[in-house]
């Protein structure tokens, strides 16, 4: 890969330079540690780069500017942390049902209510897959190390585009400030997606017609097509709906457009899984100690193994169950009281040993701590 | 080079130890190809409260982003000597301001007391580069970063128009430093 | 001009058509004020945008033939800015109730009349909730009555037209489903008007304001808005003991303020010679 610059940034840095680099033109945000830094390198980057960059009056209206913004064409982008993901739910849910894609960054910091603004969590894990009401389809991509911020942002806003689907991306607030360097590619090295193209130049009656992996043919506002945008259950057409066989086959087909193609939105890192004896399984900056926690351990000639899922949701069940078999021991460390575990536990049932470590005092979970259980 | 080597900056906000432990990091990440990683902890407040900047560097990707137990501190008030010193890892280093750290806890580590803020103020008449005054200290009494490492990243990191200020206080902690090593041949 | 020369059928969804407002319902008559202002000014209709949030009036972005778009339950002023920021040579017309706009929404309709961005707002305003019941709302005259109100109204109302001049908007008027020839100039001016315009159209909701306060009739209740009003240049004269009990008519603010797309134009430029400057 042909490196454009080496540049030695933090987390949230990297996340607005790959915002950039994946073509992101606007931005609509609401300041709130720890995230505020994206926002900030935003405002600068984006008009030097074609973009637009606002801060919106709130949380909820940050999140309404970016489906509006996505719905005229534009790759559009958010950030927050724990309380503003919590305002932005609604309209969350409006962009899974109306198919706008979208960005949404979420520095996890503690809850519930205010919590801990400048310390570090992954309290939202649940949150992000069933945050909004009803059912709904929903990504969840969480990075570790600062260089996969970068790389991962851009997948995240081509998942977002391929699928017209909102993208919840999860950094804390360890990984988001530290500093590591990273290498951005050149430009030309970059796959960046645009969604799906109605199959005609204008007068295209049917936004919700969709293509073969089930996504919306949908056209951007202002080119010709005057498509009708709801949240309420819908047709085709987009118009509301009040047919019971159309709007069950509309759900259907929203959490379909996921489940479908969702071993082409997997994306997990395995390292010493194979002979190991005991496996951690971690994501986002909890992985970094689980990582070091192996190493340790291997030093010391025990054979134990990290799985870090990058994509949480859609949640690769099998890849989960095929890295766990034969294991003797699971060890979930996650900087919550035990959320995702609860997903581990569903898919590997009682058979085998799952231990937990966790932590909400606001300190980075160690690695002696995952040492200690492993 | 080691494989890891974990350094702790401490002191009171507003003293830029966070722009020394960056400079710190990018000098060795960017300009000595090592690994490093920096993070810092911050309170609600903008200036003044607790300040802690932690800089991991290594010869190999670092997974734990935080130090454990460091292997150098630097503790520019009493508050933070009493904090970290215990955690500095058995033989490390530990460079206070000789002003400020006034008790001394015993321990299994290596102690320097040099009054860098004082430098700053008097030598260089601005107290605001006692952070990178520190970083010469640590050049020259560690060697784990390059002089000339150091150096670039000082000139990109430092506000414009205080390039020249800064370079002098990096010179003058590692004249300081040099001295010290000089006046003390057994450390 | 006379209405009969605009081709209603053009603008609208005719397929989508009947609406679901009641009969006597004034909001129709509002939103045909919008279309002949659209056709008036010979706006393109792939280049307007017609945005609205949840509430009877709200649905009133299914019937036209526009960029439609209907958000959530106070926020269409949120989305508008989105659209309008991401494609500034759009015409961007929201459509809003009492309730959705001011209660709500009151956040967004106060920051964007201070941002000044060029977009219209109209409000249509039947000092009640319809979809829900019948619910009072921000602009509900106190002591009036509402399903949520059963021994009248506690609270004071919101002026809107004062709300959104004191916030910012640079086109400001009111007018009523009754008198539509002045309702059409005003939604033509506020969409000219290169900033935030906000038109207040007092709208008729006979099913629940008009049954619980004795306006029974789709008549009593226009009668009603004919007699309430004085007009904005008449009321310069009068004292406020005469003004007791009126709402003023027409256009009670037109002003010039830096508008926030040019503005931002300015600063993409300012941040392209920067990064050229580097």
């Amino acid at each position: 890969m042909k490196i454009k610059e080496v540049r030695f940034v933090s987390g949230n840095e990297a996340c607005a330079i790959g915002a950039i680099a994946a073509g992101c033109t606007f931005f609509g945000g609401y300041p709130i540690s720890p995230s505020s830094e994206i926002a900030e390198f935003l405002a600068e980057l984006l008009p030097a780069n074609d973009g637009r960059f606002i801060q919106m009056e709130d949380e909820i209206a940050a999140m309404g500017s970016i489906i509006g913004a996505s719905l005229a064409g534009a790759k559009v982008m958010t950030a927050t942390s724990g309380p503003g993901f919590s305002l932005k739910q609604e309209n969350l849910g409006f962009a899974c049902m109306a198919e706008v894609p979208c960005v949404i960054v979420n520095v996890m910091r503690g809850g519930p209510s205010t919590g801990a603004p400048t310390s570090p969590a992954q309290a939202d894990i649940l949150q992000s897959r069933w945050g909004t009401h009803g059912d709904h389809p929903i990504i969840v991509t969480c990075p570790t190390t600062v260089q996969e911020i970068f790389l991962e942002v851009i997948r995240a806003f081509n998942l977002a585009e391929r699928f017209r689907n909102p993208v919840l991306y999860l950094l804390d607030e360890i990984n988001a400030h530290m500093r590591e360097k990273i290498e951005i590619p050149e430009a030309s090295e970059l796959e960046l997606i645009r969604r799906p193209a109605p199959p005609q130049a204008e007068n295209w009656g049917f936004p919700y017609r969709r293509n073969a992996e089930g996504v919306p043919l949908m056209p951007d506002f202002g080119t010709g097509h005057r498509c009708h945008v709801t949240g309420l259950d819908h047709g085709e057409t987009g118009f509301p709906t009040g047919n019971a066989e159309i709007r069950q086959a509309l759900h259907h087909a929203l959490m379909a457009k996921i489940d479908k193609n969702a071993a082409s939105i997997y994306k997990n890192d395995l390292f010493m899984v194979e002979d190991a004896e005991t496996l951690i399984i971690a994501f986002g900056s909890t992985a970094r100690s689980a990582r070091r926690a192996v190493e340790l351990l291997r030093k010391q000639g025990r054979k134990v193994g990290l799985f870090r899922p990058i994509t949480l949701y859609p949640i690769p069940e099998a890849d989960i169950l095929k890295a766990a078999e034969g294991k003797r021991k699971i060890v979930v460390p996650e900087m919550n009281l035990g959320q995702y575990v609860l997903e581990i536990r569903r898919i590997l049932g009682h058979d085998i040993p799952i231990a937990q470590v966790n932590r909400t005092d606001g300190e980075p979970i160690t690695p002696d701590q995952i040492m200690a259980a492993v | 080079m080691v494989e890891r080597y974990e350094i702790r900056l401490s002191g009171s906000g507003g003293q830029g130890l966070v722009l020394a432990g960056v400079i710190l990091a990018e000098a060795a990440a960017i300009h000595d190809n090592m690994y490093a990683v920096q993070s810092q902890s911050y309170g609600p407040e903008a200036r003044g409260g607790a300040s802690k900047s932690e800089v991991i560097i290594g010869s190999e990707p670092i997974s734990y982003p935080k130090a454990t137990s460091p292997d150098l501190l630097l503790a520019l008030n009493q508050e933070s000597f009493n904090k970290y010193a215990p955690s500095v890892q058995a033989g490390g280093l530990i460079v206070v301001d000789s002003d400020y750290v006034v008790d001394e806890l015993k321990g299994n580590y290596r102690l320097i007391g040099l009054p860098m803020t004082d430098l700053a103020r008097t030598q260089i008449g601005r107290e605001m580069v006692v952070n990178i005054l520190c970083l010469g200290v640590i050049q020259e009494l560690t060697g784990t970063v390059s002089r000339e490492a150091l150096e670039r990243a000082v000139m990109h990191r430092v506000p414009r128009g205080t390039e020249n200020i800064n370079m002098k206080a990096f010179a003058l902690g590692i004249e300081t430093a040099r001295k010290h090593k000089q006046e003390h041949p057994n450390g | 001009m006379s209405p009969k020369s605009v081709d209603y059928a053009n603008l609208l969804r005719t397929q989508y058509i009947p609406h679901i407002w009641c009969p006597g319902c004034g909001h129709g008559i509002i939103l045909k004020a919008v279309l002949r202002a659209v056709e008036r000014l010979g706006l393109d209709k792939n280049k307007i945008a017609f945005v609205s949030g949840i509430g009877c009036s709200s649905r009133a972005v299914g019937y036209v033939d526009f960029n439609t778009l209907h958000t959530t339950h106070g926020r269409a002023l949120a989305f508008a800015t989105g659209v309008k920021v991401a494609r500034p040579d759009l015409h961007v017309i929201v459509v809003s109730g009492d309730g959705d706009a001011l209660a709500i929404g009151g956040n967004h309709f106060i920051h964007a009349c201070r941002r000044n961005i060029d977009m219209t707002l109209i409000v249509f305003n039947n000092y009640i909730y319809g979809m829900t019941g019948g619910q009072y709302s921000p602009t509900t005259p106190e002591g009036s009555f509402a399903s949520t109100a059963p021994f009248g109204s506690v609270e004071p109302p919101f002026d809107v037209c004062n709300l959104a001049i004191a916030a910012g908007a640079t086109y400001v008027a009111r007018g009523t489903a009754y008198s539509t020839a002045q309702l059409d100039k005003y939604v033509e001016k506020g969409i000219q008007n290169p900033g935030f315009s906000v038109i207040e159209a007092l709208s008729q909701c006979p099913t629940y304001y008009g049954r619980k306060n004795k306006l029974r009739t789709p008549v009593d209740n226009l009668k009603w808005q004919k007699d309430v009003v004085v007009s904005a240049a008449k009321a310069k004269d009068m004292t406020p003991d005469q003004l007791a009990g009126k709402i003023q008519v027409g256009e009670l603010h037109h002003g010039t303020r830096p508008e926030f797309i040019r503005t931002y134009q300015t600063i993409i430029q300012r941040a392209k010679d920067a990064a050229l400057a580097e």
